[in-house]
């Protein structure tokens, strides 16, 4: 391998690692002042200076100092894992996540497969954490996040494999060049069926059952403090990153826009992304948590009969178009 | 008409809404907040108006005035007449860690020697800063807002009215 070859390689996962860090953290603060502002409040003002913006940076600071507490009865060596294999997942997804023409840190052929199959790891770090807390709550909130990762699963990758059949390809990149305007309505259902079984995966609410800080404390988190806690919190938000990203590239075009496609790819993914991400976290201010009965019902006589239609539908159009 | 999803539809475009408009928070350390003229913030003592008549200490319901006055006796004011005698005020002290903020004294204090202001910020560390002798009292009379006006259409004040019926008569007031 060359210098020049390294040093691209390098700066590629730079480019990835500082994503990985700073886009959770935007989302986390569009989070904070969006859900305050849906509420007729401020959300925070004083950290930084100027409307609170280095909130999470002051967050982040305090976790650090905090004492990081195993209960006696865990599993210490789970328990301590257990933020990693949640969190970093979702920062392998993100290099494989094209932002531009040609522009990709990691162009995988099986780009998708990779996509939820790794994502999918991430689930793990939750029920290895309610397992590993010795914490009845805990472990309700691990087995719930089990139930839902069943149930979530199956619609997630039918919508994903609606766009495959659509593009003919697995590959991210390959996909997004095959991507069309009226995809937009030819997909619309995988769209919505990826979109909220993304959420349900990242257990953001309404589907928060497995956190459910009313009922099981903070499930599988419960016994998390300090920096491994700030881990978990980070995984979700860059969960809601990847989960963002993931439905731009598949359903909205990814680095596609209206003009400029090959210098303005990037802006127009990150626009994409950011619009998403209000999405989420406009639908979390706005809906009360479900049940878990409704959790299944929905994933079972919804999403996944919306998603085989839609299987249907593409394969229809497909031959007629062929 | 009903149809699947109305609800979910109905609280996103309710927070939508609710973002677009100014935020209710009130940024109160860095802004001071408007008090109407009523507020009950803490309770001023005009002692010169004060004739240790002991009025608003019975009517208190958790006891937290304190009045020690003593009586002084004047000289007649003719040559020949009665002496006077006036009661002298030695302490007024209102205890506001006992204080409910009922305004009973100043309801029943017939010579206007208590008044609501809105002041607040009176905090102390120890419970027992927090009974206000008459000095401390004395100062907060300084912040005392001048009354809320009448409302449109309101009756005349009961003085206002006795005052324009004696003019009428063509007697004193």
């Amino acid at each position: 391998m060359t210098v020049a070859g390294v040093l691209d390689v390098v700066l590629r996962l730079v480019l990835v690692v500082g994503a990985f860090l700073l886009l959770p953290l935007l989302v986390g603060q569009l989070e904070h002042k969006a859900m305050a502002h849906m509420q007729s409040r401020v959300g925070p003002m004083y950290a930084g200076g100027f409307h609170g913006w280095a909130q999470l940076v002051a967050d982040g600071v305090k976790f650090v100092q905090k004492e990081h507490v195993v209960p006696t009865a865990a599993d210490r060596t789970v328990f301590s894992l257990a933020p990693a294999v949640a969190l970093l997942p979702y920062l392998l997804v993100l290099a494989a996540v094209p932002v531009g023409p040609g522009l990709v840190a990691v162009d995988l052929p099986a780009g998708l497969f990779f996509a939820l199959a790794v994502l999918s790891v991430s689930v793990l770090g939750s029920i290895m954490a309610g397992w590993s807390s010795a914490n009845k709550y805990a472990l309700l909130g691990g087995m719930r996040t089990a139930a839902q990762l069943l149930a979530y699963e199956l619609p997630l990758v039918l919508a994903g494999s609606s766009v495959v059949m659509a593009a003919g390809t697995l590959s991210l990149s390959g996909i997004v060049l095959a991507w069309r305007p009226w995809w937009l309505v030819w997909q619309a259902a995988a769209a919505v069926v990826f979109f909220v079984s993304g959420l349900a995966e990242l257990a953001r609410p309404p589907f928060d059952m497995p956190l459910a800080d009313s009922e099981i404390v903070l499930g599988p988190l419960t016994e998390y403090t300090g920096l491994r806690f700030a881990l978990f919190m980070l995984a979700e938000y860059a969960g809601i990153v990847v989960l963002c990203a993931l439905t731009a590239v598949l359903f909205l075009g990814g680095w596609r826009g209206p003009f400029g496609d090959a210098s303005l790819g990037p802006i127009w993914l990150l626009a994409k992304i950011f619009l998403l991400a209000f999405v989420v976290i406009w639908v979390r201010v706005s809906t009360p948590r479900l049940r878990s009965d409704q959790l299944q019902r929905l994933a079972w006589l919804v999403l996944v009969p919306m998603s085989l239609g839609q299987l249907a539908l593409t394969g229809v159009v497909k031959v007629v178009t062929s | 008409m009903r149809f699947y999803g109305k609800g979910i539809l109905t609280g996103l475009a309710v927070t939508l809404r609710a973002m677009t408009r100014r935020a209710v928070t009130r940024q109160y350390p860095e802004v001071r907040p408007d008090l109407p003229p009523r507020s009950r913030g803490v309770i001023a003592l005009l002692e010169e108006n004060c004739t240790s008549c002991m009025l608003c200490a019975r009517e208190c319901p958790d006891w937290c005035i304190y009045i020690e006055s003593h009586k002084e006796t004047l000289p007649p004011a003719t040559e020949g007449g009665r002496e006077r005698s006036r009661n002298v005020l030695d302490r007024f002290a209102i205890d506001f860690s006992l204080c409910m903020y009922c305004g009973i004294c100043i309801e029943v204090c017939p010579f206007d020697a208590l008044f609501w202001t809105p002041e607040f910020e009176y905090a102390e560390h120890d419970i027992a800063e927090l009974t206000h002798e008459r000095d401390v009292l004395r100062e907060w009379m300084w912040t005392v807002p001048p009354p809320p006006a009448l409302d449109p259409g309101a009756e005349r004040p009961k003085e206002v009215v006795d005052a324009l019926r004696a003019a009428a008569e063509g007697r004193p007031a």
